[in-house]
C-alpha cells in the first residue's frame, strides 16, 4: 500500500503478539481447567494445519471467511462501519439454499451456480441500502442501522426457510438438499471447493481497488475525511452507498459459497456468525487485504484444528471464543499502549485513525482537555495540529 | 546570552536538555528554558520550529526524551495533564475546548471534579469570582459558553487553565490568533494583572511584534534548538525596530538581510507598496442575497452579495465566524444556499456542484489545509491530484498511472518550493507552510479564473506568509479574480483592492484599501457585534 507507514516486520509483529499471547493465556486456563494446553495444542495444529485432511478443512472454512474479509475491508477502508455481516451473509445462504434446487432441475449446474451466487451478491448488496442512503443523507450512525438490518436479515432467512423454501422432509425445517455432485466444484481431486479460489479472487480484487484505482482511493480519501472528500468535489453520498453496496455483495456471496461449497441445504437457525468473527482479523491486518488473507487462513487453523482438539480434551468448543475474546483484549491493551506512549495506531490504520477517535476527545480526567499540539503531527488521532 | 537576569530571583520552572523526536523529525535538541515568577516568557518561532512540541511536554501531553524539568528547585516528571495540572502548570491550547452548550461555570468545574464527590457550586462561584476580578471578565458565570463572544471564550479558557488553587504557570498557545485588535489590547491586560500576581506565563507566537510587545522574555526556536534569547534587561530601552533586527538574525541566520522586507510587513505593517494599477475586467464572480439556514456546523447567512473583478483582489474581513467560511463553502459549491444566487461569468452555477464549477475556472484554497485541504495519511503526489481523481492522464479506465502522478506532483512541488523529502512522502510530516504552499500549487495549476482563498496565510511564519501573499498578487495581475478571507485586517489592507466586511452572517459595509482604512473595517466589524446582540 502507498500510504504504508509501518514497516512489514513491525506490522507482522503487531499481528503475530495477540494471537501469541492469547493462546499462552488460553493455555492457562487450560491447564486451570485440568487439560494439557500442550497436548490441546499439540492436537490442534496436528489437526488443523499438518494432517492433510484437516487442512483441507482449513482451507474450505476459510473460503466464506476471506469473502466477508474482503468486504469488510472495503466498507472499513471507507469509515463505514458495516457490522450487519450476520444478516448478509445468512439473506445470501438462505436466498441460494431456496433458489438451487429448482434452478437446478430447470436450468443444471452451472447456471444454477451462476444465478444463486448473482441472487446473493444482489441482496447482500441491497439490505445495506438502507444504512447507506440513511449514513450518507442524513448521518445516521451505521453500526446502529447496519446491526439492526442484521437482526431483521436473520430473522427474514428463517422466516423465508421455514416458510416458502422448506422441504417436505419432516424433521428441522430446512431446504432442499443440493446433492453433493452439484454444487461448487472441487479443486484437483481435493476436498477444496471452487469458493476458495473465489475467496482469494476476492481478497486479491479488493486489494487492487483499494490501492490501484481511482475508486479506492475515493473510497480511502471519504474514510480519512468526509469534508476532503466533499471538498475534492467527491459526492459523499454516491461513495457511501458504493462501498456499502460491495461490502453487502460481497458478504452475501459468501453465505452462497458456504450453502454451494459445504452445506447444501439452508437448516433453520443456522448461523455461524462468521460476520462478526472476522472483523478482529482485519484489524488485526490493520485492513490491509493480503495481511488478511495470511490471518484468515491462519486462524481457520485454529478453528478447525481447535474444534478437534476441544473433542479430544472433552472440553467444549466454546473455548475457541475465549481464544478470540484474548485476542480482542490483547489487541485493545496493545492500541491502547501505543496510542497512548504516541507511537501510533496499532490495528486502526492512520488513514481512518481520525474517524475512529475523533481528535479533541477528553482524556481522562478533564482536566486538560484539548489535544496536544505536536509539531510534527503524529500518525495518531491525537494530534490535530494547529497550523500555527 | 544573559542568563538569569535578576539574580535575587530563582527561576520557578528550569528546563534543562529537553530533547524531543519523533520519526524523522527532532522537534526539541536540547532546550533550556527559564521560567521567573512574575514574568512572561514568549517563546518565538517558525512554524515546526518546537514550540508545540515544547509546551505538549510542559503540559505532561509527551514525555521528553531526554533533560530534565526543575520546579522550585526540585526535579519532577510531568508524565501526564494531571502531573502538570497538580504542579500549578495550566495550559490554553489554540482551539477553544469548551462545551458550548455548558455554562461557563459548568464548563470550568468540568475539570475540576474528581469522582463521584458532590458538585461544590459555592466554592465555585467564589472562584470564579476571584478569577472574574483578576481578569477583569464582565461576563455571569451562568452565561452558555457558546454564547460568548470568541475573546471571551478564550478568557474562559484562561480562567480554566488557572481553576485550581495555587495555579503557578500559565501555558498560552497562540493567544492572539482569533482576537481582535480589541481583543489583543486585553489580553495585553490580563497578562499584566497575572504577572503582577506572580504568575509565570509562557507565551507561543510567531508573531514578532506580539513577542517584543507581551513578553517580558523572549527566547527563539529554530528548527529544534533554541537559537538565542533576550532577557528583560536586553528589551528594556531598545526601539521595537532594533529588537525586531536583532530577533530576526536569531530565527533566520544568515538569510536575515534578504529577509528585511518581509519583516517589515509583519513589524511595521504602516510601510507598504502603494498604488496599485491594475486593468479590472469583467464581472468573474457574482454573488446576490445569498441567505443560509444555522445548522450544527454553519452559521447563518442573510443577504450576503459579493461581487470580484477578473485581475481584483477583494478581502473579506471580520472576526472569526461571522460567516465567512460558509460564504466560501457556498461559492466553492460545498454547501447549497437557502436563497441567493451565485454567477460565474456570468452564469448561474447555484445549482451545480464541485467538480463542474471547477471546470468553469473556480478554485477553493480552505484553511483548514489538514482535515479539509489535504489527506494527512495519503502521500504528496496524491494530495497534488487530489481533486482530479479518475481524470486522465492520472488515471486510466480507473487504473492508476504513478509515474504521470508524480511527475505533475514534482513540478508542483518544485514550482511552489514545497520542501518535501519526495513527493512520496506523507502530508501529515510537512510542516503547515509546506502544506499551505502544496495546497496553492494545487489549485493554481490548470489556469484558475477565480480564486478564493480562505485565510490562506493563517499559521504561516513570514516567510511562506510573503511568499503566499506574492503568489495571489501575481496570480491577480495575470487577470485572475481573486477574494480573500482573512482576519488580519493590515494583511486585507495591504494585499486588497477592496475589502467587504462580515459580521453575524452579514455584509456590514465596503470599505476601499487606502490609508486609515484598518479603523473603517475594525468599526463595521465591532460596530455589528454590539448592535446584533
Amino acid at each position: 500500500m502507498r500510504a504504508r507507514t509501518m514497516r512489514l516486520g513491525e506490522a507482522t509483529l503487531i499481528a503475530v503478539v495477540p494471537i501469541v499471547l492469547a493462546l499462552v493465556v488460553m493455555g492457562v486456563l487450560l491447564a486451570v481447567l485440568g487439560r494439557d494446553p500442550f497436548t490441546f495444542y499439540a492436537d490442534m495444529f496436528q489437526r488443523g494445519l499438518f494432517e492433510w485432511e484437516g487442512f483441507q478443512e482449513s482451507i474450505i472454512r476459510s473460503a466464506p471467511l476471506l469473502l466477508i474479509a474482503a468486504g469488510l475491508i472495503v466498507a472499513f477502508r471507507a469509515s463505514l462501519w458495516n457490522l450487519g455481516g450476520d444478516g448478509q451473509f445468512l439473506l445470501g445462504a438462505a436466498l441460494t439454499a431456496g433458489f438451487a434446487p429448482s434452478l437446478l432441475d430447470s436450468l443444471g449446474v452451472w447456471p444454477m451456480l451462476v444465478i444463486t451466487m448473482a441472487i446473493a451478491i444482489a441482496i447482500g448488496g441491497a439490505w445495506t441500502l438502507i444504512p447507506a442512503i440513511l449514513r450518507g443523507r442524513y448521518g445516521v450512525n451505521e453500526i446502529i442501522t447496519t446491526l439492526m438490518m442484521s437482526f431483521i436479515g436473520i430473522g427474514v432467512a428463517n422466516v423465508l426457510v421455514k416458510g416458502p423454501f422448506r422441504t417436505d422432509i419432516g424433521g428441522v425445517a430446512r431446504t432442499d438438499l443440493v446433492p453433493f455432485d452439484e454444487r461448487l466444484p472441487l479443486l484437483f481431486g481435493t476436498r477444496i471447493h471452487l469458493g476458495f479460489v473465489i475467496g482469494v479472487a476476492a481478497i486479491l480484487a479488493v486489494h487492487l481497488l483499494m490501492t490501484r484505482t481511482s475508486l479506492g482511493l475515493r473510497l480511502r480519501v471519504l474514510g480519512a475525511s468526509p469534508r476532503a472528500a466533499l471538498h475534492a468535489g467527491l459526492s459523499p453520498v454516491r461513495l457511501t452507498v458504493i462501498a456499502f453496496a460491495l461490502s453487502g455483495a460481497l458478504i452475501g456471496l459468501s453465505g452462497s459459497i458456504e450453502i454451494l461449497g459445504v452445506q447444501g441445504s439452508f437448516r433453520a437457525d443456522f448461523n455461524p456468525a462468521y460476520g462478526l468473527l472476522v472483523i478482529p482479523l482485519v484489524f488485526l491486518a490493520r485492513l490491509n487485504a493480503i495481511g488478511s488473507l495470511v490471518l484468515v487462513i491462519v486462524f481457520s487453523v485454529i478453528q478447525i484444528g481447535g474444534e478437534s482438539a476441544a473433542r479430544q480434551a472433552e472440553i467444549t468448543s466454546d473455548v475457541l471464543l475465549v481464544l478470540v475474546g484474548l485476542m480482542l483484549l490483547f489487541m485493545a491493551v496493545i492500541e491502547y499502549v501505543r496510542v497512548r506512549r504516541g507511537i501510533g495506531t496499532a490495528y486502526v490504520p492512520p488513514e481512518v485513525a481520525d474517524r475512529v477517535r475523533p481528535p479533541g476527545g477528553q482524556g481522562g480526567d478533564g482536566g486538560a482537555s484539548g489535544v496536544p499540539a505536536g509539531e510534527p503531527r503524529p500518525a495518531v488521532g491525537a494530534g490535530e495540529v494547529g497550523s500555527g | 546570552m544573559t542568563a538569569a537576569a535578576s539574580p535575587q530571583k530563582a527561576p520557578l520552572l528550569e528546563l534543562r536538555g529537553i530533547t524531543k523526536a519523533f520519526p524523522g523529525v527532532l522537534a526539541n535538541d536540547r532546550i533550556d528554558l527559564d521560567l521567573l515568577a512574575g514574568e512572561v516568557h514568549a517563546l518565538l518561532g517558525e512554524n515546526g520550529a518546537g514550540k508545540s512540541t515544547l509546551i505538549s511536554i510542559l503540559s505532561g501531553m509527551y514525555r521528553p526524551d531526554a533533560g530534565t524539568i526543575r520546579f522550585e528547585g526540585r526535579d519532577v516528571v510531568i508524565d501526564s495533564p494531571r502531573a502538570a495540572i497538580e504542579l500549578g502548570i495550566g495550559t490554553v491550547y489554540q482551539h477553544l475546548t469548551l462545551v458550548p452548550t455548558l455554562s461557563v461555570l459548568e464548563n470550568l468545574m468540568l475539570g475540576s471534579q474528581s469522582g463521584t464527590g458532590r458538585l461544590d457550586l459555592a466554592g465555585a462561584r467564589e472562584r470564579f469570582a476571584d478569577l472574574a476580578r483578576l481578569l477583569g471578565v464582565d461576563f455571569k458565570p451562568g452565561t452558555r459558553a457558546g454564547a460568548l463572544a470568541l475573546g471571551q471564550q478564550q478568557q474562559v479558557e484562561i480562567m480554566k487553565a488557572l481553576w485550581r488553587q495555587g495555579s503557578r504557570v500559565l501555558i498560552l498557545d497562540e493567544p492572539t490568533s482569533m482576537l481582535t485588535q480589541q481583543g489583543y489590547e486585553e489580553l495585553r491586560r490580563e497578562l499584566e494583572h497575572l504577572t503582577a500576581e506572580g504568575l509565570a506565563v509562557v507565551l507561543i507566537t510567531h508573531k514578532l511584534h506580539e513577542a517584543i510587545e507581551l513578553g517580558d522574555r523572549v527566547s527563539v526556536l529554530r528548527a529544534g534548538r533554541k537559537v538565542g534569547s533576550l532577557a528583560p534587561a536586553d528589551l528594556r530601552g531598545r526601539s521595537e525596530s532594533e529588537l525586531s533586527a536583532r530577533i530576526v538574525e536569531m530565527m533566520f541566520g544568515e538569510q536575515a538581510s534578504e529577509l528585511a522586507d518581509a519583516v517589515e510587513v509583519e513589524a511595521a505593517p504602516a510601510a507598504r507598496e502603494q498604488p496599485r494599477r491594475r486593468e479590472l475586467g469583467p464581472v468573474a464572480l457574482a454573488v446576490r442575497g445569498l441567505g443560509l439556514d444555522a445548522d450544527d456546523e454553519a452559521v447563518a447567512l442573510a443577504d450576503v452579495g459579493i461581487e470580484v473583478r477578473a485581475g481584483e483582489i477583494v478581502g473579506i474581513a471580520g472576526v472569526d465566524g461571522n460567516g465567512q467560511r460558509e460564504v466560501a463553502e457556498l461559492i466553492a459549491g460545498q454547501r447549497r444556499p437557502r436563497a441567493g444566487e451565485i454567477r460565474l461569468f456570468d452564469e448561474d452555477v447555484t445549482r451545480i456542484g464541485v467538480r463542474e464549477r471547477e471546470r468553469r475556472g473556480l478554485r477553493y484554497v480552505t484553511d483548514d489545509r489538514l482535515e479539509e485541504g489535504t489527506v494527512g495519511d495519503l502521500d504528496v503526489a496524491m494530495n497534488a491530484v487530489l481533486k482530479r481523481i479518475g481524470r486522465a492522464p492520472f488515471w486510466r479506465g480507473g487504473a492508476e498511472r504513478r509515474a504521470e502522478i508524480d511527475r505533475f506532483a514534482e513540478d508542483l512541488v518544485a514550482r511552489f518550493d514545497v520542501r518535501t523529502p519526495s513527493v512520496r512522502t506523507r502530508v501529515a510530516t510537512l510542516s503547515g507552510g509546506n502544506v499551505q504552499k502544496l495546497l496553492l500549487a494545487r489549485e493554481f495549476a490548470g489556469k484558475p479564473r477565480v480564486v478564493v482563498f480562505n485565510k490562506p496565510t493563517h499559521g504561516l511564519d513570514v516567510r511562506t506568509a510573503q511568499f503566499v501573499r506574492h503568489q495571489i498578487r501575481e496570480a491577480a495581475e495575470g487577470g485572475l479574480a481573486a477574494l480573500v478571507i482573512s482576519t488580519e485586517v493590515e494583511e486585507l489592507v495591504d494585499l486588497c483592492d477592496r475589502i467587504v466586511v462580515m459580521s453575524r452572517g452579514r455584509v456590514t459595509g465596503e470599505v476601499e484599501s487606502s490609508a486609515g482604512a484598518e479603523e473603517r473595517i475594525g468599526a463595521l466589524m465591532v460596530a455589528r457585534a454590539e448592535s446584533g446582540a
